[in-house]
């Protein structure tokens, strides 16, 4: 009784912390995904919306084909980012598979969004990229497959929106160097292969402004023809 | 009188039968240890035929040495090497053992399999360098080092070249390895200690042999080498920044003082009533120890018990009067806010999912090395077959700086009468800057 009784009022406690700081560890039954998922909230926060810090990714509401691909690919190591690749390595798949369950179902208010200090030239150069692509480069615009609200597509296209431009740049940056991977045919290689710094720079710029859609959820699995085939939609 | 005589015959052959038996009883040899029949079974559960029979015990006793691990590279085949071991002496390449003819060990014989796991040398009678256990292998017996090659020789053989090692001067030179091998290095197949129960041999020759436990819980000398007389004191694990803590002492993860239950749970399950494994031993739970049958569990727990004998010194005073008030209330508030929802304010934890840390031996153990790392960059416990949704905590790294990292470790490792030390800022720095980032 007693043990109950501390622990209701831990959870008061830490409810009335919960809605003040979305990154501290709390839940209400200890036998829930909620309470399992403790270990990702400091970096990604309860819901999955992201942190304060710029590095860490929104995963709420992202496919979750797409989020249990990058985790198994954290466990294996063929994503590394060593803080990922520590706290999932002995992590079995359906286990991996309900993480990613759990946080593709949430939808979680979204952050203020980041007003990157960057020149009105840059803006554009980024959201002409991003809406009508470069086709001379043969470079298609974002949002024929992250979807036109850039909420991404199931089953394996993440969405973009609430994303930082830094994480953003990061990732573009670390699939032109080939230190990241998606299955075969990697679609997202060919396409960061034919964009410059420059480019890359401009483009998580315009991502990074962008309003969320009132539905924040992926679009239906290939309901349009994509430009590349894409490994991760088979 | 015929009778009488009769009479008094049989009850003399009697007693002399019991005579015997009672020496036979006193002067026999320790029983060998058995692997448990459940073992050899076949998986569909017909009568196996015995070629099944070994290969089941074979993968099983694979498992108990943990060969995976490090014979296979992340995300590659089962038991085609190629995975780089860092050493302090330079990097080795682990070799292929799938059965390939030309780059695995397919040509190898049972006799040849045998002498390598024995004495450490190969089939071309190079020296193998000791990051391969054969210290501890060596204590295998020859049936089972027959059935664990059988069972290789049955899994699907992989075409991958060996790479070479990389290691520094003068490590390169393998002619060296007889100097290691004088000062370091028993050949010995285990022998029962007839003392002692057959379940605790059994759990001797576990933990002693295929187990290699020693690789990482007796403390490693500049030479690479460990001393038997140190065996299982604990010690830094060299290139993981992970501290193995002594099994011989309860004041670090000596299991003198615990249930048998709880080290079985801790073993096989990952998780305990008294405490977690994360880091490297959560990867040994991970590939290894959750598939051990519960009797061998119980063996294993039964005989690590007996390395930590029941201390009976006075327990140490608290050092919460050594730690400025300010650093206690710093490490208070933080532990209220980020820590209690798990491990509560009292510090009990809702174990096992959220380890206990008031009177936690691994918390308050002379090294903070894995509180701090814990702390750092948070861990999850290993998804096994008992456990395969573990409770999980998160990093802090990015969220507390070194000196507030190092108020909540010194609170946690003071508080509720726990016994450790406080630690420092520079402690804290240390980790932080080694790890990966």
């Amino acid at each position: 009784m007693l043990r109950t009784l501390a622990f209701l009022a831990g959870l008061a406690v830490s409810l009335c912390a919960w809605s003040q700081d979305e990154a501290v560890p709390a839940f209400k039954s200890i036998d829930s995904v909620e309470a399992r998922v403790q270990g990702c909230v400091t970096c990604h926060g309860q819901s999955g919306q992201g942190t304060e810090n710029g590095y860490f990714p929104r995963i709420a509401g992202k496919p979750a084909a797409y989020l249990y691909n990058q985790l198994i690919a954290f466990r294996d190591g063929t994503r590394k980012y060593p803080p990922m690749n520590y706290l999932v390595a002995y992590l079995p798949d359906p286990y991996l598979k309900e993480m990613a369950q759990h946080f593709a179902s949430l939808r979680p208010a979204f952050a203020a969004k980041e007003q990157p200090n960057v020149d009105a030239a840059v803006v554009e150069r980024g959201k002409a990229i991003a809406t009508t692509g470069d086709p001379s480069r043969g470079i298609p615009p974002c949002i024929a497959c992250h979807g036109a609200g850039l909420t991404g597509m199931e089953p394996g296209i993440p969405g973009l929106v609430g994303l930082r431009a830094a994480y953003i740049t990061a990732q573009l940056t670390r699939w032109r160097v080939g230190d990241r991977r998606a299955a075969d045919p990697d679609c997202m290689k060919r396409i960061a292969t034919r964009l410059s710094e420059t480019d890359v720079a401009a483009v998580s710029a315009w991502l990074a402004m962008q309003d969320p859609p009132k539905d924040a959820s992926p679009e239906s699995s290939n309901l349009v023809r994509m430009p590349l085939s894409c490994g991760s939609q088979r | 009188m015929k009778l009488r005589t009769l009479f008094r015959l049989a009850l003399a052959g009697v007693i002399v039968l019991f005579v015997a038996a009672f020496v036979w009883w006193a002067l026999k040899p320790g029983e060998l240890p058995q692997t448990p029949q459940s073992i050899t079974k076949a998986k569909g559960g017909t009568a196996p035929n015995p070629t099944t029979q070994v290969i089941n015990l074979g993968e099983y006793l694979a498992r108990m040495g943990d060969c995976v691990a490090c014979h296979t590279e992340p995300g590659g085949k089962p038991f085609a090497g190629g995975r780089a071991m860092a050493t302090p002496f330079g990097n080795l390449y682990v070799p292929n053992i799938t059965p390939d003819e030309e780059t695995g060990i397919g040509k190898w014989t049972a006799d040849e399999f045998y002498r390598m796991m024995h004495t450490g040398i190969g089939r071309d009678g190079t020296l193998l360098y000791p990051a391969m256990p054969f210290a501890s292998y060596t204590k295998v017996t020859r049936a089972d080092s027959d059935a664990i090659f059988a069972y290789i020789q049955s899994v699907p053989p992989v075409k991958l070249k060996n790479r070479p090692h990389e290691l520094r001067f003068p490590f390169n030179k393998r002619e060296l390895l007889v100097g290691w091998r004088t000062l370091y290095f028993k050949e010995g197949e285990f022998k029962p200690d007839p003392k002692q129960s057959a379940q605790w041999n059994r759990g001797a020759y576990l933990v002693d042999g295929l187990g290699h436990c020693a690789m990482c819980h007796t403390a490693i000398n500049v030479l690479g080498g460990s001393k038997e007389a140190q065996a299982f004191e604990g010690g830094m694990i060299p290139n993981q920044n992970w501290y193995a803590p002594s099994l011989t002492s309860n004041r670090e993860a000596g299991l003198g003082e615990w249930s048998t239950r709880d080290i079985v749970d801790l073993l096989q399950v990952g998780v305990s009533l008294r405490a977690t494994v994360y880091g490297p031993m959560a990867e040994v739970v991970y590939n290894s120890l959750q598939y051990m049958t519960d009797e061998d569990a119980e063996a294993m727990a039964i005989y690590l018990r007996t390395l930590a004998p029941k201390d009976s010194s006075p327990p140490v005073p608290s050092s919460a009067r050594l730690v400025q008030p300010a650093v206690m209330e710093t490490g208070r508030q933080i532990y209220e806010k980020q820590c209690a929802i798990c491990h509560r304010t009292d510090g009990k934890g809702w174990a096992p999912m959220y380890p206990p840390l008031a009177d936690n031996q691994s918390i308050t153990m002379a090294s903070p090395v894995n509180s701090i790392r814990m702390v750092l960059n948070g861990g999850y416990p290993p998804g096994t077959r008992k456990n395969p949704r573990p409770h999980g905590m998160p990093p802090f790294a990015h969220l507390l700086n070194d000196e507030q990292a190092a108020a909540v470790v010194t609170y946690i490792r003071v508080a509720w009468n726990n016994t450790g030390t406080p630690v420092t800022t520079a402690q804290v720095n240390e980790l932080r800057r080694m790890l990966p980032e």
